[in-house]
């Protein structure tokens, strides 16, 4: 794992992970996993399905408890605390597969409830910053706007601008465009590489290959629970070393 | 013919249609007749029957309500007005209105303070039911029961603002402390009401008859007032205990889950009527000797447990349809477990149980009648007892049972409107 050094961005540790595992009753999900993620860092996480992906970036923001090892997150340790879990979460934005934009209120309220609520911002103050957000994942003419009432790009989009008004330090993105039809996914891809390149820190599991190759200092690759690989974009693609990751890449750009 | 076959399988449209109005047709209601209600011999063999029984109820019904005899003060006299003729007897609900409305005992000098209550009442409920009503409107609201209590049992107007006072002492409390701890400042607010109540009845005690009105105890409220104030007092009160009932089933703390179950599986598992018996007579067996513990206020504690365990289950269903997302995503905002109820989680679970929230309403409301068994004078109370009993007016069933059933009927289609009304405001997402 020589690699992970050479890539870095920064000294800073954003995340780091040591000798993580967790089990679904009995069923052991992730297995020693160790990582860490520098500030800035564009890591993108790749594997076959049920490899664990979604539960490893979900114990991150402690979504899903881990039973064994340690996770440190921007300085704080994730233990059972409830007062760190919710400081975690506040500086960590997560972006779901669906969406799961809060269908009652509007685009603007979905966007100024955090702030509001856990940062304790004004209200006037929140709506402003929600609107620069929502310009630049350029759909703020919708702010008035139910989410029913949006497609599923923008409505992805939404989302990210949601995460981003709590002015998250990391983001966490499942799966963000697997849900769209692909005229939507190049607008929701733009707007992960804006962010990108504003320097953000970002885990993406995601199977856009052009993606990871384009934004990506690493790529993961796991399987079966486990890291496997990992290598910045170029050699990851053009020189797998496992025989899972050949496969696996094989398959997915094969045809 | 094959020919065009082979042609028409390439096709380019080159002229586009323009919109056309839909075909007309006949036109009317004989149109309308002939399709709904005339469309086979089976269909119309129907209409024709169900003409027919509209029919005989019609003429058998409608000569009783305009024959009716609005002015008399005994069946007697009824009789002897009519004298043969068809007709109802409905002096029977000019001569008693005030008693079926405000029952036997309450003060005759005094309606005017139900009377009042009801309508502030009306007032009170404008912002709940109205999210578009000013929302200042809410600090009377949160008032109405001190003031609605005062009116309706009167005293010294001390104990509702004791009562008042309580609550504003318990919320400060939580206020200070709220932000270290939620459950510290909870205790600590119950802690100071009760200590606020305790000293304020010495208070109220002392000032028996300053600024007072006349006192009514709860045994001589009765009529349709009681059906009115049971229902909204144990609607108010067992909507939040429901949803809180419901949290606590879906508890990850166990002794907490466990209570909930117990007690919603529990009071589900019984009918209501044997739970008002324990309020009228057991309850007593356990409250020291001597105690007056309000029998009103007993039958309010059991109607309302028992509305509240079945609000709970239906919440619980509201609660089960929202997807796991909704969870999550408020979760990793960093909302705090209350903040995710009271803003994501509960707004949508509600909305998905209104239908359901409203029949336990309706159901409860209707409910109150039950009372009757444990002879307190309610509406059906008032004409099973005084008024039947009566020498006067013996034997007066059609028009007081269909004057009760219009009123119940009255409260609650309203109910049931209002519901359908809030669910189609409601409606925002359009999937
Ligand atoms: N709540 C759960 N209870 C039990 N097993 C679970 C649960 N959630 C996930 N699993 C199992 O854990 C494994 C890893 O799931 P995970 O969702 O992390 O996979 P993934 O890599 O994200 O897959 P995909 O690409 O399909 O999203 C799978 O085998 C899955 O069946
Ligand atoms: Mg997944």
């Amino acid at each position: 794992m020589s690699a992970q050094t050479q890539m870095k961005v920064s000294d800073e540790v954003a995340i780091s992970i040591d000798k993580m595992n967790k089990w679904y009753g009995t069923f052991h999900v992730l297995r020693d996993i160790d990582l860490t993620v520098y500030r800035g860092e564009r890591i993108v996480i790749a594997g076959p399905s049920g490899s664990g992906k979604s539960t490893l970036i979900r114990c991150i923001n402690a979504l899903e408890e881990h039973q064994k090892g340690r996770i440190e997150v921007d300085g704080t340790v994730l233990s059972s605390d409830l007062k760190n879990i919710d400081k975690i979460r506040s500086e960590v934005g997560m972006v779901f597969q669906h969406f799961n934009l809060f269908p009652h209120l509007t685009i603007l309220e979905n966007c100024t409830l955090a702030p509001i609520w856990v940062r304790k911002i004004p209200k006037r103050e929140a709506e402003e910053t929600a609107m620069h957000f929502l310009e630049k994942v350029k759909i703020p003419e919708q702010a008035d706007k139910y989410p029913g009432q949006l497609s599923g790009g923008q409505q992805q989009r939404v989302a990210i601008a949601r995460s981003l008004c709590m002015k998250p330090r990391i983001m966490l993105f499942d799966e963000p465009t697997s849900a769209l039809d692909p005229e939507m996914i190049k607008e929701v891809l733009d707007t992960m590489v804006s962010l990108a390149e504003e320097g953000m820190t970002m885990l993406c599991v995601t199977h856009e290959m052009g993606f990871a190759q384009a934004v990506a200092n690493r790529v993961i690759f796991m399987a079966d629970g486990q890291i496997v690989e990992q290598n910045n974009p170029h050699d990851f693609f053009n020189n797998p070393q496992n025989e899972r990751t050949k496969l696996f890449l094989s398959q997915i750009l094969g045809h | 013919m094959s020919d065009t076959h082979a042609h028409a399988v390439a096709y380019v449209r080159d002229t586009m249609l323009p919109q056309q109005p839909p075909p007309a047709s006949e036109a009317g209601a004989v149109k309308w007749m002939r399709e709904n209600l005339f469309s086979g011999w089976f269909n119309t063999i129907l209409t024709l029957v169900a003409v027919y029984i509209i029919f005989r109820l019609l003429s058998g019904s409608l000569p009783w309500f305009l024959g009716g005899i609005w002015n008399a003060d005994s069946l007697a006299t009824c009789r002897e007005v009519l004298d043969g003729a068809t007709g109802g007897c409905f002096a029977v609900l000019t001569e008693r209105w005030n008693q079926l409305l405000f029952g036997v005992a309450y003060p005759n000098d005094q309606y005017w303070r139900p009377t009042l209550a009801f309508v502030l009442l009306l007032v009170a409920v404008a912002p709940v039911l109205y999210p578009k009503a000013p929302r200042k409107m809410l600090i009377f609201t949160g008032l109405y029961p001190f003031v609605g209590f005062w009116l309706i049992w009167g005293g010294t107007i001390f104990a509702p603002l004791v009562g008042l006072l309580g609550f504003v002492v318990g919320y400060l409390l939580f206020k200070q402390v709220e932000r270290q701890s939620f459950a510290g400042g909870a205790a600590l607010a119950v802690v100071g009401a009760l200590v606020t109540w305790w000293a304020g009845g010495f208070l109220v005690g002392a000032a028996e008859g300053v600024i007072a009105l006349e006192p009514v105890p709860s045994r001589d409220l009765g009529g349709f007032m009681l059906n009115l104030i049971l229902g909204t007092v144990c609607i108010s009160l067992s909507l939040p205990i429901g949803i809180l009932l419901a949290l606590g089933r879906q508890s990850d703390l166990p002794i907490v889950k466990w209570i909930c179950v117990v007690f919603i599986e529990f009071i589900r598992g019984v009918p209501l009527i044997t739970l008002l018996f324990v309020a009228n007579v057991v309850l007593a067996y356990f409250l020291p000797p001597g105690t007056n513990f309000d029998l009103v206020l007993r039958v309010i504690i059991m109607i309302t447990m028992f509305a509240s365990a079945y609000i709970a289950e239906v919440i619980r269903g509201g609660l089960a349809a929202l997807p796991r997302g909704q969870y999550e995503a408020a979760d990793s905002l960093g909302l705090d477990y209350g903040q995710s109820m009271r803003l994501i989680i509960l707004p949508q679970a509600l909305k998905i149980s209104i239908p359901g929230i409203v029949n336990v309403a309706v159901g409860l409301f209707k409910d109150t009648t039950l009372v009757s068994v444990i002879s307190m004078f309610d509406m059906v109370g008032m004409i099973r007892g005084p008024i039947l009993a009566s020498t006067e007016w013996n034997g007066v069933y059609w028009e007081l049972w269909s004057f009760a059933i219009l009123l119940f009927f009255v409260v609650c289609y309203s109910i049931s409107q209002y519901s359908q009304w809030l669910e189609r405001q409601l409606q925002r997402d359009h999937r």
